[in-house]
């Protein structure tokens, strides 16, 4: 597979690209993809696009489902909101 | 702008039901249109990492799609429709109106989630979560990993992670063990199903399999450490990276909820040839009820036999549709969650993800629409989707409305019509 150099919280990490943003967070051992509204760090329950326990900023969007993302090249994530 | 696509039958939903669907009425000539919220084609039980096949079964299937003129398109997700039936969508480009004669309903299941101390923490995930996010790309090597769940999945699941060299150190399935045997027995009538079992229970091998266990609380700090595991007798802890834990799936009816077709137990009521009480409206597939890929392939393939006006088709497609649904009966009765796993829930442990609704912030005299006003229950990001079927199992609130947008979307998404 091709790999393509994404941007997680600031730091480049090359990754195949098609494999989802969640499955490139979890590779990059991030755990916490959201913050709860009471603190709690969060991650996916269910990586298909139910849940929205993923949530994470893709490019300046905020709240996007890092389960139903593909990367591409030059992505920029940022987790914990 | 909004896009405008226009069809004879629109399908919502590629996963094996909307595929049968589309295959069987694309060789007859019709003007399909496939929409799915996924990047690719296969759902969830047929999702394939991207740069490797798909499964053996689902190849004959996609060479059969590919070969007809059926249009399909992702990344699209339906979040509202009008009185007249037209579907609205959300593209990442904006907005899209979706028109289509009929609309075929395929929109699947997803996995029942019981709350549990614990279950918040990340690496807590579903059994099927786990096998869709390996699927996607992530690689759990050397991860330690307790199954604790219930289903058939279970034992496929467990192979998956083994093969991508993750530790599995136990498969506790929930149901007791009167209950698998009697299932495996059953299975004689499915056939193909038993050998099915037989070789993931094999390949797994190093874990192990037991009936009548399963979690009562996980541990950890910023993520899972230790899952706390009961038989009803015997507690004990074992350490763990992943620990998943869910128990069978939940039909996704909220789009056929909001068209108005007749849902009965959390599952669309359709006539024989899949239509629901909608004129124009069908559903196929695990949106009618739990019963695996090949209901879903069946039920979709009787919806197109019966558009395409293909009458003497349809006689040994419902045969094999009545040998499945017996399947799915089985199914239901053998691996249904045992009553205990209510009486897990503390009152600090949340039960509302999105909104962190606690169990001692509800009132189990209330019904669903007092919790969701006093509480905000069921109200955040994932609409009840995994609240809802627990609160139904814990205080049996059943959930009778639906409001779109069905899933968050844009403003522009509802302003720009």
């Amino acid at each position: 597979m091709p790999v393509v150099t994404i941007c997680i919280n600031g730091t480049d990490r090359e990754v195949e690209e098609g494999i989802s943003v969640a499955a490139a967070l979890v590779n990059a051992d991030v755990w916490q993809f959201r913050t709860a509204v009471g603190g709690e760090p969060r991650a996916p329950i269910c990586a298909m696009g139910i849940c929205f326990e993923c949530r994470v900023t893709i490019d300046g969007r905020p709240h996007r489902r890092s389960c139903m993302e593909s990367c591409r090249q030059g992505m920029e994530v940022v987790t914990g909101d | 702008m909004t896009e405008t696509l226009e069809a004879g039958t629109v399908i919502v939903g590629a996963g094996p039901a909307g595929i049968a669907a589309a295959c069987g009425l694309g060789e007859a000539g019709e003007d399909v249109l496939i929409v799915d919220e996924g990047p690719r084609s296969g759902g969830q039980i047929w999702r394939h990492r991207p740069g490797s096949g798909p499964p053996k079964a689902a190849q004959a299937w996609l060479a059969r799609l590919s070969a007809t003129q059926v249009r399909v398109r992702h990344n699209l997700t339906v979040v509202d429709a009008r009185p007249d039936g037209t579907l609205l969508g959300e593209s990442e480009a904006g907005p899209v109106e979706i028109r289509g004669s009929r609309v075929i309903l395929a929109t699947g299941a997803r996995e029942l989630f019981l709350p549990f101390p614990g279950w918040t923490l990340p690496g807590v995930i579903g059994v099927g979560a786990a096998q869709a996010l390996v699927k996607s790309g992530a690689e759990l090597r050397n991860l330690e990993v307790v199954l604790a769940g219930s289903g058939p999945l279970l034992l496929p699941v467990a192979s998956l992670l083994a093969s991508q060299g993750a530790r599995v150190g136990l498969i506790g399935e929930q149901a007791p063990l009167g209950e698998v045997l009697g299932f495996g027995a059953g299975l004689w009538r499915a056939p193909g199903k038993i050998l099915e079992a037989m070789r993931y229970r094999s390949r797994s091998l190093g874990a192990r399999y037991q009936t009548g266990v399963w979690a009562v609380a996980a541990h950890g700090d910023d993520r899972v450490r230790e899952v706390v595991l009961t038989d009803g007798r015997r507690t004990w802890t074992r350490r763990c990276d992943l620990l998943c834990c869910s128990y069978g799936l939940v039909p996704n009816v909220e789009l056929a909820r909001w068209l108005g077709c007749e849902i009965d137990n959390g599952r669309v009521v359709t006539d024989e040839v899949q239509q629901t009480n909608q004129a124009g409206f069908f559903c196929v597939g695990e949106t009618t009820g739990i019963g695996g890929a090949e209901l879903s392939l069946v039920e979709g393939e009787i919806a197109a036999a019966h558009i395409s006006g293909l009458a003497e088709a349809l006689p040994p497609l419902e045969k094999r549709r009545a040998l499945w649904r017996r399947f799915s009966k089985s199914l239901e009765k053998a691996f249904r969650p045992r009553r205990e796993l209510a009486e897990r829930v503390q009152p600090e442990t949340t039960i509302c993800r999105c909104e962190d609704v606690t169990c001692e912030n509800l009132d189990p005299e209330w019904c669903i629409r007092q919790a969701k006003l006093y509480t905000r229950l069921g109200m955040g990001p994932c609409q009840g989707r995994v609240c809802g079927p627990a609160v139904h199992y814990l205080y049996g609130w059943a959930s009778d409305s639906v409001r779109p947008p069905l899933k968050p979307c844009r403003l522009a998404t509802l302003s720009e019509r």
